[in-house]
């Protein structure tokens, strides 16, 4: 039959070359669904239902708690998952751009079909609007810590002392709050300790020229030893006058935080939180659209050809630096005053090393960074939610997951992704 | 390298491929001063150790306890309370502080070195043999670091690959039953094998898809801290009758043997830690492999245009890296720990300790050794001084990080001490590995 249409294909030397359809991504996404669809969903329990909450108490509109049937609901969530994932198949074969919408559709249903059957048949209902509201809050020293990062790296200085900077900017936050009584002086304060952390990072990785990633390493110890020390000579004796800080009150944004779900989880927050938009919105704008944001990339790129035009490259990576560290200590506030918590030794727990991977999820964006801290915030909710309600997946497993998928996300998702051409090379003129 | 040459390229100078190489191509040194010839490798080594780097080590460890004595004396209630009438005896304030100072520092050196209030030789020599038990792991740990930043790779990882090498260790430890040299062979074995497979994930998904090994070693180490503790809550991992998150006791037959008999904690990991360094010398400077790590590290690009797989040394790299830190959990677990079994806080803090370590002991195995023995010492001292003055044991946190910031910026710790700056040295200026490759006109 097609012996016609054989010669036609001949004269096509013209093509242009097309580079190989790599079918990874598709096929990864199917095969999760389609394990996903037998483990919750045929082997799923049978004849059991799954309670979600979505109103707070205070709310003014209320929704009542629904229950939805276990099994019925998670196959047909995995089921979604695997037409989402045909659609990156077809998108991907015929050589078009795969709808932007089409990754996180997956993932949201792939991740309400786990919570349907982790909670199948319990008595408590998950609360999805507390879930979200946590990773929100729980991201909150990510972004900052993140920003800070990518304040530094752009313009070509690594900065591993982020978790020195959240560290600091905590213990500082929480003396100073606890000295005025007043958990806003603590937030001022933040900011101060991250600078002092970030002129430390200046001083040896550009005016000594030392290997950038040493100096943030060692300052991180620097920072750990430090406040520990005084912890336990100062704060632990005296904790009334030293390490009793007030924490900062929820602030509902009139009207806003009225509207079911999204009130609730984005305008019902500390000023921190409202802190964190205006820090993400404005460095989105800032970086890309501004003559600062421009210099700035420019000196992390080619700081010989920024020079040559006349930018002040050292003088321009300082200023960065210092910025950046003031945001990351802004960040630390989260540990004390953010979460009416006292100060503790080692508090911030590797926060600064998973900021430092989501700003690198995040391809060096604020956009970005923001998207990968909420991956992580979202994780750490999911967590202690289920922790509450009980669920068959051992705790440490569950702790795992975000790490996991972090190495996934790096090794298949972003690649050989490209940091600032001239990070961590001092310049010398 | 003296004023008349100094016109090259700088530290990696490379002679033109037209004439003829005389150098041998394992000498990634600058050549020495003219003065000495450049025939015995001896006479190179005493004069790295006899030219400004050495001096500048001292001087960065006398500034660095400088600093922790005013943090300790700070943190003195008599020196607080002199404080507060200074004007009227000031002298009191430096009395009290000397006073709060040389008490912690005399306990320091008691707990690291040779204890001077003990009544008999063999206590008072304890706490050198305490020095050495907790460099081992540092030192082992340290090894592997130092192959990763000399071939370029960050490796935050070594945390868990103690973790995973302890793991490993320890299982053979306690459910197999050999007899004694098998069975500690093969611990030992299998907690290299752990560390390595650990690290051969993040080499194998650098080298396939380009994934940053900085964030792949840090997700690894907070899996390995959930990982062990999913095995311990395993029930066959937990010691029976107990709810505690720990293993069985180890069989007597797979722990290392004690050195000094069984008053000192010192087992025959140290001497694993000696051969390591040894080898991991002969590995980097001798070995074709070892040149490839190298080559690799200093420009990849080069490397792969002389026909080195780049991905395959990366593996390589991990893997050996992750093997030595492997071994450093093996030496917890089969000797520090005396046999008590796995628990969540095996490698303490080894992994991070030894990166600090690795940049001290400016990545070569001399260096770490010397590095290690010292941080040992600083946390074998720190134990006694929290014991005996109640002065924290985070001070040597303190200590530690300022020795490694003053030792990588010796321009620094020249001005502090008004020193004049050695000119007539070769690289005494920067010291090689500790700063950053800079921009090459």
């Amino acid at each position: 039959m097609s012996t016609v249409t054989a010669p036609a294909q001949a004269p096509a030397p013209t093509a242009p070359v097309l580079p190989p359809i790599s079918l990874k991504a598709p096929i990864a996404y199917a095969v999760v669904a389609v394990l996903g669809l037998v483990l919750f969903g045929l082997l799923g329990p049978n004849g059991r239902t799954s309670g979600f909450a979505i109103s707070t108490r205070t709310d003014v509109i209320q929704v009542p708690v629904f229950h939805v049937p276990s099994k019925l609901s998670a196959a047909l969530l995995c089921l979604v998952a695997l037409a989402l994932a045909y659609l990156h198949y077809r998108a991907t074969t015929t050589r078009r751009r795969p709808s932007p919408w089409i990754a996180p559709g997956y993932g949201v249903a792939m991740v309400l079909a786990f919570l349907i059957w982790a909670v199948a048949g319990k008595d408590s209902v998950l609360p999805l609007t507390g879930l979200l509201a946590g990773s929100l809050f729980l991201a909150l020293p990510l972004v900052f810590g993140a920003l800070s990062g990518l304040l530094c790296e752009r313009s070509g200085v690594i900065n591993i002392a982020i978790e020195g900077q959240l560290l600091f900017g905590a213990f500082l936050a929480a003396v100073v709050a606890t000295l005025t009584k007043n958990a806003y002086f603590g937030l001022v304060a933040a900011p101060v300790a991250g600078v002092l952390v970030a002129s430390l990072l200046v001083l040896f990785a550009v005016k000594y020229r030392v290997d950038q990633i040493i100096v943030g390493v060692v300052l991180n110890v620097l920072v750990v030893g430090l406040t520990s020390y005084l912890f336990s000579t100062v704060l632990k004796l005296n904790s009334d006058t030293w390490n009793a800080p007030p924490g900062l009150p929820v602030i509902p944004i009139p009207v806003l935080s009225e509207i079911p779900v999204i009130g609730p989880v984005l305008f019902r927050q500390t000023a921190l939180v409202y802190l964190m938009y205006v820090v993400v919105a404005v460095l989105q704008v800032m970086v890309f659209r501004s003559r600062w944001g421009l210099r700035l990339r420019s000196v992390g790129e080619h700081p010989k050809a920024a020079d040559t035009v006349g930018i002040k490259v050292n003088r321009t990576r300082v200023r960065a630096v210092l910025l950046g560290g003031a945001v990351a200590g802004l960040g630390g506030a989260f540990y004390t005053v953010g979460n009416s918590l006292a100060f503790g030794k080692e508090m911030t727990n590797g926060g600064g090393y998973i900021a430092l991977a989501a700003m690198i999820l995040g391809r060096w964006r604020p956009k970005g960074a923001l998207a990968a801290a909420l991956l992580f915030g979202f994780a750490n909710s999911l967590q202690q939610q289920l922790n509450v309600i009980g669920t068959a997946v051992p705790s440490q497993i569950m702790l795992m997951t975000p790490y996991v998928v972090t190495i996934f996300a790096v090794a298949g998702v972003v690649g050989k992704v490209r940091a600032p051409a001239s990070e961590g090379i001092p310049y010398v003129k | 390298m003296t004023s008349t040459s100094s016109s090259g390229t700088g530290a990696g100078d490379q002679t033109p491929p037209v004439a003829a190489a005389p150098e041998p191509a394992a000498a990634p040194e600058p050549a020495p001063a003219p003065g000495a010839p450049t025939g015995s490798r001896w006479r190179q080594v005493a004069l790295e150790i006899a030219t400004g780097s050495a001096g500048v080590t001292v001087l960065a460890v006398v500034l660095a306890l400088l600093f922790g004595g005013v943090l300790i004396a700070a943190a003195d209630p008599t020196v607080q309370a002199a404080a507060g009438y200074f004007f009227a005896r000031p002298l009191d304030l430096f009395g009290a502080a000397w006073h709060a100072v040389s008490q912690a520092y005399a306990a320091l050196f008691s707990g690291a070195v040779y204890d001077v209030e003990a009544d008999s030789f063999a206590r008072g020599i304890k706490s050198l043999t305490e020095t050495l038990t907790l460099a081992t792991p540092l030192i082992l740990a340290g090894l592997g670091l130092g192959i990763g930043f000399r071939a370029s790779l960050f490796n935050i990882g070594a945390q868990g690959q103690v973790v995973l090498g302890a793991v490993f260790a320890g299982y053979i430890g306690f459910a197999f039953q050999l007899s004694a040299p098998l069975h500690v062979l093969l611990a030992v074995l299998g907690g290299a094998i752990g560390g390595g497979l650990w690290a051969a994930i993040a080499g194998v998904l650098k080298a396939r898809t380009g994934a940053n090994e900085v964030i792949v070693t840090i997700m690894l180490n907070n899996i390995a801290v959930y990982l062990i503790a999913y095995l311990l809550s395993l029930h066959s991992w937990q010691r029976p009758n107990s709810n505690n998150p720990q293993s069985p006791a180890l069989h007597d037959s797979s722990m290392f043997p004690l050195l000094l008999g069984d008053g000192f904690r010192l087992h025959a990991g140290f001497l694993l830690a000696i051969v390591a360094c040894l080898v991991v010398w002969w590995l980097m400077e001798r070995s074709t492999l070892g040149f490839q790590f190298r080559a690799v590290g200093a420009n990849p690009e080069a490397a792969r245009t002389a026909g080195i797989s780049v991905a395959t040394v990366t593996v390589w790299v991990m893997v050996v890296a992750g093997a030595l830190a492997g071994l450093a959990g093996a030496a917890q677990i089969l000797g520090t720990e005396g046999g008590s079994g796995l628990t969540e806080g095996i490698a303490g803090t080894v992994g991070i300790d030894a990166i600090t370590v690795a940049l001290l002991g400016r990545s070569k195995p001399l260096g770490i050794f010397f590095a290690g023995i010292l941080f040992g010492a600083l946390r074998a001292g720190g134990v006694v001084m929290q014991a005996r003055t109640g002065t924290p044991i985070d001070l040597v946190l303190v200590v530690q990080s300022l020795i490694v910031l003053f030792i990588a910026a010796p321009p620094l710790v020249r001005a502090v001490f008004r020193l004049p700056s050695p000119r007539s040295h070769v690289g005494a200026e920067t010291p090689s590995a500790l700063t950053a490759k800079e921009v090459r006109a």
